[in-house]
């Protein structure tokens, strides 16, 4: 498969990261956001690993930093300390497919679904070079066979805002993912729909994940989501941010909503929970400034 | 439906009736031509020496549409730089400002100085008019653009050229047409005043001498050819833009293809 062909050809850049098998791997990395007095700490010194095609959560406050890791293993943002590597070089160099979906599904008006999902076919190579020499007819199938996974068939046409909240974050994900990405950046990607809709998506995003095996990092509020998707949880505290705990999901897939009932289920998400509450800083820290 | 049916009958019957008061004013009170000729003597004027007025008609519409063609390049090549970078951005904005602020009008003589006097000036002085506003609202379009969806294209490693492309001038087309709009009738504006000052041939120099003379009627025969002009411009343009920015307003017809 061209997948697995690209990762295995990749030498590693620095001989730092030769040591290091993990697809992603922050070291020590942290990051600072303006300057002098008025300098916030998003991130203190931060280290975490990701296998390759595995699926880990962040969850957490707000302003714990989940989004600062999100970006910078993406290449948005640099880190102001510390190291990022992605399949064995620093991150920008990596010649890795990054497929990203957001809280909001910034799908195109102008374009219909099959053009949205297009988009990242006529900018990722190898799928550039293609989409110039033969067009988009060839590529129609495969979208429209993504759509179908889904539950988008026969809406390839429509416009956008012609669809519903739920209908539009489906093709976001598609859009994520139809350039085969090996890394997939899930940015709170169903924090907007309600739940039933969420509910429905987590086991669309599930069989995507089990078909495709992109390797995940899903930041997100939802610790029933977390727990219902990732096979790891890094539960993050605010200021300063930081990584607090790092958990195994123990629980065999595919899961199933009913699943989310469970006593076992009920008290991992319980546990994660009082992490959470207790990771806060002290009440006077909180107050900050006057 | 009916409703728009309604809306258009409403809108003829407004413009007719602005003409038939205009007329009834001028008998009722007994004004005389040569203050404010009626519109019937208007058409009339139209009509009888049409073979004279229609080749200074399409003289001014050449220099609309030429100057109007070059002000959209300019328009939309300084807008991309405006508005895709910080440093152009600080830099050129507050001389463009200046630039848009000085009136017209004295900007005439120093082209007919360069280049003689007729055609050039005219289309020069409509360019200057009608690319301000494209470069404002090409600039605050590409400006406004999502971060998060720059985002996403930059994830994918997208160029700057890449994102212009795909996103940015995309979204930037309803800014875009707009602007087209306030600017087709600028460019009007542009070329009348050139040939008023500079030039023996178009509507503005037909009227210059038509008031010269105290001919009224043919005075207001042109601002007729000239409102006109204007009015099938912005039609086109307003057609085009249907067309192209339809998913802009949720337009069914848009989506139907």
């Amino acid at each position: 498969m061209r997948l697995a062909a690209v990762v295995d050809n990749t030498v590693p850049a620095a001989p730092a990261s030769s040591r290091s098998d993990a697809f992603v791997e922050l070291e020590k990395v942290t990051h600072t956001y303006g300057r002098g007095e008025r300098q916030v700490h998003a991130l203190t010194e931060t280290s975490l690993r990701i296998e390759k095609g595995d699926f880990v959560a962040l969850v957490g406050p707000s302003g714990c930093g989940k989004s600062t890791i999100l970006k910078m293993v993406t290449g948005l943002i640099t880190a102001s300390s510390g190291y990022v590597f992605v399949a064995g070089r620093q991150v920008g160099a990596e010649p890795v497919r990054v497929g990203m979906a957001f809280q909001n599904p910034t799908l195109l008006p102008w374009l219909t679904l099959l053009d949205n999902v297009m988009l990242p076919l006529k900018i990722v190579p190898p799928y550039r070079q293609e989409y110039r020499a033969k067009r988009k007819g060839e590529f129609r199938d495969k979208i429209e066979a993504l759509l179908a996974q889904v539950g988008l068939a026969g809406f390839s046409n429509k416009y956008p805002w012609q669809l519903s909240g739920g209908m539009m974050q489906r093709a976001s994900l598609c859009r994520a993912l139809i350039h085969e990405p090996q890394l997939l950046m899930l940015d709170e990607p169903f924090g907007a729909l309600d739940q039933f809709t969420r509910e429905e998506l987590w086991g669309v995003m599930q069989e995507l994940w089990i078909t495709h095996r992109p390797t995940v990092l899903l930041v997100t509020h939802d610790l029933k989501e977390a727990a219902f998707l990732a096979n790891r949880i890094c539960v993050m505290a605010a200021r300063p941010g930081r990584i607090v705990d790092d958990s195994v999901v123990p629980f065999a897939r595919p899961r199933t909503v009913t699943m989310t009932y469970e006593p076992d289920f009920v008290s991992l998400t319980q546990k994660l929970r009082e992490m959470i509450v207790h990771a806060q800083p002290p009440k006077d820290a909180a107050k900050g400034t006057p | 439906m009916d409703s728009q049916l309604n809306r258009r009958i409403a809108s003829a019957a407004l413009i007719i009736g602005f003409f038939v008061m205009w007329e009834v004013v001028c008998v009722g009170f007994g004004i005389k031509d040569i203050v404010l000729p009626r519109p019937s003597q208007v058409i009339h004027t139209l009509v009888v020496r049409f073979p004279a007025i229609w080749p200074h008609a399409v003289q001014t519409l050449y220099e609309t549409l030429v100057a109007f063609g070059f002000g959209i390049v300019l328009g939309v090549a300084l807008g991309v730089l405006v508005g895709s970078s910080r440093l152009a951005y600080d830099v050129t904005y507050p001389l463009l400002i200046g630039f848009s602020s000085i009136p017209k009008v004295a900007v005439v003589p120093i082209f007919v100085l360069w280049f003689g006097a007729g055609t050039v000036p005219a289309i020069l002085t409509a360019i200057t008019l009608s690319f301000f506003p494209i470069v404002v609202n090409v600039a605050t379009g590409l400006a406004t653009t999502e971060p998060e969806l720059e985002d996403v294209m930059k994830a994918m490693k997208a160029t700057k050229l890449d994102i212009l492309f795909n996103v940015g001038l995309p979204r930037t087309m309803p800014y875009f047409f707009a602007s087209l709009k306030v600017a087709v009738t600028q460019a009007f504006v542009g070329t009348v005043i050139a040939e008023t000052v500079a030039s023996n041939r178009g509507i503005g120099n037909l009227m210059m001498i038509a008031s010269s003379s105290f001919d009224v009627p043919l005075v207001f025969a042109g601002l007729l050819i000239l409102a006109a002009l204007g009015v099938g411009l912005y039609v086109i343009f307003s057609l085009i833009e249907v067309r192209v920015t339809g998913w802009a307003r949720r337009n069914d017809e848009f989506a139907m293809g």
